[in-house]
């Protein structure tokens, strides 16, 4: 049915937003960086040149590798040398500049499995004895840039996913506390307020308390995001809520109950649906959120726990003030973070402006 | 008005009772209880032990604990913390105050700079210092205020900035007199007030700019400039009073993650506030601190709700509360 009269080409809101979207720059190269870093996560095996956890202890705050392209004053194919400790005790290193370590790409390195695949081979490294640390080493001698890439995979994935979850719980509750109205919802928003005026950072220590200490780091990662994920559903559940009253009393709502449709059904087919583009707005806004609380929980030592890395947890060591001042390149973690959630606020802003016409950017 | 705060305040009761329970359900997940730790220390025999869970009414079953608790806190104790071996409620009385300090004068600071910086890029948009601030707001709004706090602490101790370090007060405090204890204070919150206030910062100007922007298109801004009032009066007489007033409203928003900001920000620059209270009671496993701290964030988030409706109220003459 063509009601405009151009010819058929009558464009889906979707395709629509997304025509702006794609006229946003800042949207775009933060999707970019985004889809990057996500990438670099993923394939963290591939692209990290020492696997999460190993360790050297003879490089312990070893500083970041320089990459040297001139030798003898010619252009050659970048390398490195192998760095001495003159110094244990303040961890100072020399360049050691009797062999060169030509940097290789798809090297062997330590082992790992990949869809099922057992491989070594890693996007870049130097021959051994030689080591290569792109962003330095921390306490125990681990490459940063590889722990970055591993704790990407939490850090990075622990707001799509605690975000999942709070919009699942956010979306039924709401809904359900808006569609049925009276003494129902006034109990359920009643409990949302509960959860919605007490610090959300409170919040999130006291339940980090009651998780029990002695469990596998990947079993503590997914109680962290379930913490995560139920503190940020009340105030998603509240507009939701709100949205759903208003479009409850529309006419296409009555015509369901006419026809016979069950009440879960008219929530999850009819009403629901409604609340899209809100839901994306705020669903892109709140990732950052997520990612925020699981660093800061991590880096004050409550969430995420060593050896397993996190963006972070890698930060912890950065309290200390006298290792801070020595060896800053611990601090590149945070630029990560930063970088994330910068990229995510830039993209959130061009969801916004695509998908709500009526809404301005801040 | 009184009427309505009133019944807001009576309305803060039931939410007490939910918070608190809300708060006793959790620290009854938690492995243990309240003298779990204490129950490792060689020292203490079995007796000793079986003494101390009867005086905390701990070998009670759960409900018969929370009802004590729960009517203690009404009653203004909120528990023993084993931690500090002091009442819960005269640990958090030492630290409120200094929370308090460092969210307020982050507050004032972030309020005081915002309006200002957000009128001069309404008011030269797109010109190349508002660029350059929206640049800066988004950076403000992106960097971890505790990464913020470390990147600072690093430029201070590198670069010889002579800021002190984290606490409150120089060792000597008690010493000082009155003007030397004010300029020690505030020489230990420079850091501390810079961390808390840039995200507070950074977002209030750019929502007091789009504020503006949308004042300025209104019809009453044309009729005051038609009947030939200078741009002056016509920005700050008619169109930022205005544009002020949504401002509160985010303010009662912004209040909660201002809190939860400043644990972080306490813990990093070693500000002794609730914050790192409660990191320390979570890290200790002193229940009843925990719990007490829930309840008085709870509080704090919920009157500072109330502050900001009750200003909005006062702002603007088109609300009216009954």
């Amino acid at each position: 049915m063509d009601f405009q009269g151009n010819g058929g080409a009558l464009r889906s809101p979707w395709k629509m937003a997304w025509r702006k979207l794609r006229r946003h720059r800042l949207a775009l190269m933060g999707m970019w960086v985004l889809i990057l870093l996500h990438v670099f996560a993923i394939f963290a095996d591939f692209f990290a040149p020492y696997s999460e956890l190993t360790s050297d202890r003879r490089r312990t705050y070893h500083p970041p590798t320089k990459i040297h392209i001139f030798h003898e004053g010619k252009l050659v194919r970048p390398f490195v040398y192998e760095y001495k400790r003159v110094d244990t005790l303040r961890n100072i290193y020399e360049e050691d500049t009797s062999t060169m370590y030509p940097i290789r790409f798809f090297v062997r390195g330590d082992k790992y499995s990949f869809l099922g695949f057992e491989t070594d081979i890693r996007l870049f490294g130097v021959d051994a004895p030689g080591k290569i640390y792109l962003f330095g080493a921390d306490r125990y001698g681990r490459d940063i840039f590889s722990r970055l890439a591993y704790g990407g995979r939490r850090s990075l994935f622990i707001g799509i996913i605690g975000l999942v979850i709070s919009l699942s719980i956010g979306l039924i509750y709401g809904g359900v506390s808006g569609y049925f109205g009276g003494w129902v919802d006034n109990l359920m928003m009643r409990i949302a307020e509960i959860i919605i005026s007490i610090p959300s950072f409170y919040l999130l220590l006291a339940l980090s308390a009651v998780l029990p200490t002695n469990i596998p780091p990947d079993q503590r990662f997914m109680l962290i995001v379930a913490i995560l994920g139920f503190i940020g559903w009340a105030g998603l559940a509240r507009v939701i809520r709100g949205m759903v009253l208003s479009i409850a009393k529309s006419e296409f709502v009555a015509g369901a109950e006419a026809i016979g449709a069950s009440q879960p059904r008219i929530i999850i087919r009819h009403i629901l649906p409604n609340t899209m583009s809100y839901v994306i707005v705020n669903a892109t806004l709140s990732i950052p959120g997520f990612i925020l609380s699981e660093s800061g929980l991590s880096f004050i030592g409550v969430g995420i726990q060593h050896p397993v890395a996190s963006w972070g947890n890698m930060l912890s060591e950065a309290l200390n003030l006298s290792s801070l001042t020595r060896y800053p390149w611990l601090l590149v973690p945070g630029f990560f973070i930063f970088i994330t959630v910068l990229s995510y606020s830039f993209f959130g802003d061009g969801v916004r402006d695509a998908l709500d016409p009526r809404s301005r950017t801040v | 008005m009184y009427r309505y705060i009133l019944r807001r305040l009576i309305y803060v009761i039931p939410m007490l009772l939910g918070i608190s329970s809300l708060s006793f359900f959790i620290m009854q997940m938690a492995p243990g209880d309240a003298l779990t730790t204490m129950a490792l220390s060689p020292d203490v025999t079995d007796e000793i032990m079986e003494a101390m869970r009867a005086r905390f009414w701990l070998d009670q079953p759960p409900y018969k604990q929370f009802f004590r608790w729960v009517t203690q806190m009404f009653k203004g104790d909120m528990g023993h913390s084993f931690l500090w071996h002091a009442p819960v409620t005269w640990v958090i009385k030492q630290r409120v105050f200094n929370t308090l300090l460092l969210t307020v004068v982050s507050l004032i600071v972030a309020w005081a700079l915002a309006i200002p910086i957000g009128i001069h890029s309404a008011v030269n948009q797109y010109s190349w210092s508002d660029k350059l601030l929206t640049f800066f707001a988004f950076i403000g709004v992106s960097i971890p205020n505790w990464f913020l706090g470390l990147l600072l602490l690093y430029l201070n101790l590198t670069r010889g900035w002579g800021l002190p370090i984290g606490g409150m007060t120089s060792i000597d405090f008690a010493e000082f007199t009155f003007w030397e204890k004010v300029v020690d204070l505030a020489r230990h919150m420079v850091l501390p007030v810079i961390v808390l206030s840039t995200g507070t910062l950074a977002s209030l100007m750019r929502y007091m700019r789009s504020n503006l922007l949308d004042v300025l298109r209104q019809d009453y801004v044309t009729t005051a400039r038609a009947k030939g009032l200078a741009e002056r009066v016509v920005i700050y007489k008619h169109a930022v009073r205005n544009a002020i007033n949504p401002l509160i409203t985010i303010f009662g928003f912004q209040l909660g993650g201002i809190l939860g900001g400043a644990s972080l920000t306490e813990i990093v620059m070693n500000w002794p506030g609730i914050g790192s209270l409660m990191l320390n009671a979570v890290q200790g496993q002193d229940y009843y601190l925990v719990m007490g701290n829930l309840v008085i964030g709870a509080i704090m988030l919920i009157l500072g709700n109330l502050t900001a409706d009750v200003l909005l109220a006062a702002s603007d003459p088109r609300i009216r509360y009954e």
